[in-house]
């Protein structure tokens, strides 16, 4: 049997015995266990690609409860380039302002004002299962078009043998247990990971002593759509910090911080929570509006991760690799990025097309994001939470000088929003040939979006890798068995020139699938371009 | 003139270095390395009345 360990809020592939289930063992280039939004959008990746993927989720469809619900810039621009974007911007929340309180009074508010000339907002609120849905959709769509994946549903896989150059799985079904063969084993099984543990590795970091209760309600209230936030707060029963904010469907998100040492079970009481809401309502609107507690949990959390995330042909990616502190979205944010940077490294090393070695940067290069999102997320707990006297005077000082010198709110720490990764520096990286170009163009970095052609830059960029001349001319680039796609666009302006170029009258930029640049150069020259390509698929690492 | 607005870069790196420079000091010597701090920062400043305009704002 196959255990239901939560309610879905959307069954999306049920459960239908595949012949597999009654034959010897199949073998399958790509085998990913979790269906959420890192697994789905590795699959999808790989899909599009035409690598086969097949994905194994203990449930049909996607849990219910809003969980994530903060995606960033990159994450849809990501989802853009696999087709699932928009249905996310149409659907989510984008908000610009928030506002910060200590204890009664506002300390200030900022308005995230949007730079103009990009495709997707800095920011949205959206349910996770509505993400999910979404890249499902997507996945159907690509299915249609022919696109190798597949996803069984209450799959769970409940033994694993490695091998080193494959690994077997037991999969338990409603119709019992069958066995199949992985090369690439791809671990996106969520916090607990259960492969995780059944290949024995650790799980190493800083355990926060703190509970936050999350309570979903339905209402209909005229509250702004913007960010609330409270050190302090002065309702009764709020604990140390409460948030509140907006999501699709007349759903606000609302977060109390609630200490260490509780009860769980009388913290969870509908009665208790109500109270809470209650006061956290009436203290803003005067009284308590009607509302609904949709969805309702206690949670606790790490800032940890593995310390390799890639074990042989065994990978993880997304929670199960790494675990942060909420605020900040850094958690599905960061998974979709591991899948981002994943997929494309996958399929030429399935293809035969790099070395195995290749797998090792998406290792070097993730767990860079991961340590950056702790750090950031620590600090943005430390600031909340302060684990000292002296942390929580000087925290205080700086809430006080915040509401009346505009030099201390920078120092107001409930949570940064991520940014894209910038791997600047890494193996897989070239040279910077145009230095006096911006610094948002610089190797590493992904690709600024800008207007461009009725549409965005970023939509001409495809799945593969692509060379973008910029002022000047660039000729396809055929080397390794691949193809660099050259877009020239001979007279650039705005904000895709200034984005790009700066100062510099022209350029050329070579840029992976996942949209980082590899490098770039003032004028085009074929062997430079075709030894960063080298470089960029790991055929020069070992020289 | 005091300058009241945003002059730091890497605000979170600069928080996160001075609460930790107090890590495992007692009250007592965390009040007197604030004291040395304060003392140390205004020798930097200099300016008398940068000085004044700075402790009338940290009021």
């Amino acid at each position: 049997m196959v255990a239901t360990r939560y309610k879905t809020a959307f069954q999306l592939y049920p459960y239908a015995k595949v012949s597999a289930q009654d034959n010897a063992a199949a073998r399958h280039p790509v085998v990913i266990v979790g269906g959420g939004p890192v697994g789905l959008a590795l699959a999808l990746d790989l899909g599009q690609k035409g690598t086969p993927a097949l994905v194994l989720d203990d449930h049909d469809g996607a849990g219910l409860g809003s969980k994530a619900i903060c995606f960033a810039k990159r994450t849809l621009d990501i989802a853009t380039r696999l087709g699932a974007g928009q249905p996310m911007v149409d659907k989510g929340i984008v908000w610009n302002v928030g506002k910060v309180f200590h204890e009664d009074h506002k300390i200030f508010d900022f308005n995230l004002q949007p730079e103009p000339g990009h495709r997707n907002p800095a920011f949205i609120n959206l349910q996770q299962p509505y993400f999910e849905k979404y890249l499902v959709d997507a996945i159907h769509t690509a299915q249609a078009a022919g696109a190798p994946i597949e996803i069984r549903g209450r799959n769970c896989v409940t033994k694993l043998e490695n091998h080193g150059s494959y690994s077997t799985l037991t999969v338990e079904t409603p119709d019992g247990p069958y066995l199949l063969e992985a090369d690439y084993l791809i671990a996106c099984d969520g916090a607990r990971s259960p492969l995780r543990e059944m290949m024995g590795l650790s799980f190493d970091g800083r355990v926060f002593e703190d509970n936050f209760l999350i309570a979903d309600v339905h209402m209909k209230a005229d509250f702004p759509t913007e960010r609330w936030f409270w050190f302090e707060p002065p309702f009764k029963g709020a604990g140390q910090s409460a948030l509140l904010h907006k999501q699709p469907d007349d759903i606000w998100r609302i977060d109390f911080q609630l200490g260490w040492d509780i009860d769980r079970a009388h913290e969870l009481d509908p009665s208790r929570i109500r109270a809470r809401v209650d006061a956290m309502l009436s203290s803003q609107a005067g009284q308590v509006p009607e509302y609904t507690l949709e969805w309702t949990s206690i949670y606790t959390f790490q800032c940890r991760r593995m310390e390799k995330f890639r074990h042989g042909n065994v990978i993880f990616a997304g929670d199960s690799a790494h675990q942060v502190s909420p605020f900040g979205a850094r958690g599905a944010n960061s998974g979709v990025q591991d899948a981002d940077n994943l997929g494309w490294k996958l399929d030429l090393v399935v293809k035969g097309l790099a070395d195995e070695s290749l797998l090792d940067s998406y290792g070097t290069e993730r767990e860079h994001g991961a340590d950056e999102n702790i750090l950031n997320s620590s600090r943005a707990t430390d600031f909340m939470t302060p684990k000292s006297e002296l942390s929580k005077t000087f925290r205080n000082a700086v809430l006080e000088l915040a509401a009346k010198h505009a030099f201390a709110r920078p120092l107001v720490n409930s949570g940064r929003l991520s940014v894209p990764c910038n791997y600047a520096g890494f193996a897989l990286f070239g040279e910077d040939m145009l230095a006096e170009g911006p610094e948002a163009s610089r190797p590493g970095m992904t690709c600024p979006d800008a207007p461009h052609d009725e549409g965005f830059i970023l939509d001409h960029l495809g799945g593969g890798f692509t060379l973008l001349a910029l002022g000047c001319e660039a000729q396809d680039v055929v080397s390794h068995g691949l193809t660099v796609q050259a877009l020239t666009i001979p007279a650039p302006s705005g904000a895709l020139a200034k984005r790009y170029l700066g100062d510099a009258p022209q350029g050329i930029f070579l840029i992976r699938p996942d949209q980082h640049i590899i490098a770039r150069w003032s004028e085009f020259d074929a062997a430079a371009a075709t030894a960063a390509l080298a470089q960029a698929i790991g055929k020069d690492l070992s020289c | 003139m005091l300058i009241l607005t945003p002059n730091i870069p890497d605000p979170d790196g600069f928080y996160e270095e001075l609460i930790s420079a107090h890590s495992g000091l007692s009250k007592e010597q965390s009040d007197a390395y604030n004291a040395r701090l304060i003392l140390t920062l205004a020798n930097h400043i200099g300016d008398r009345n940068v000085i004044t305009q700075a402790l009338q704002a940290a009021k």
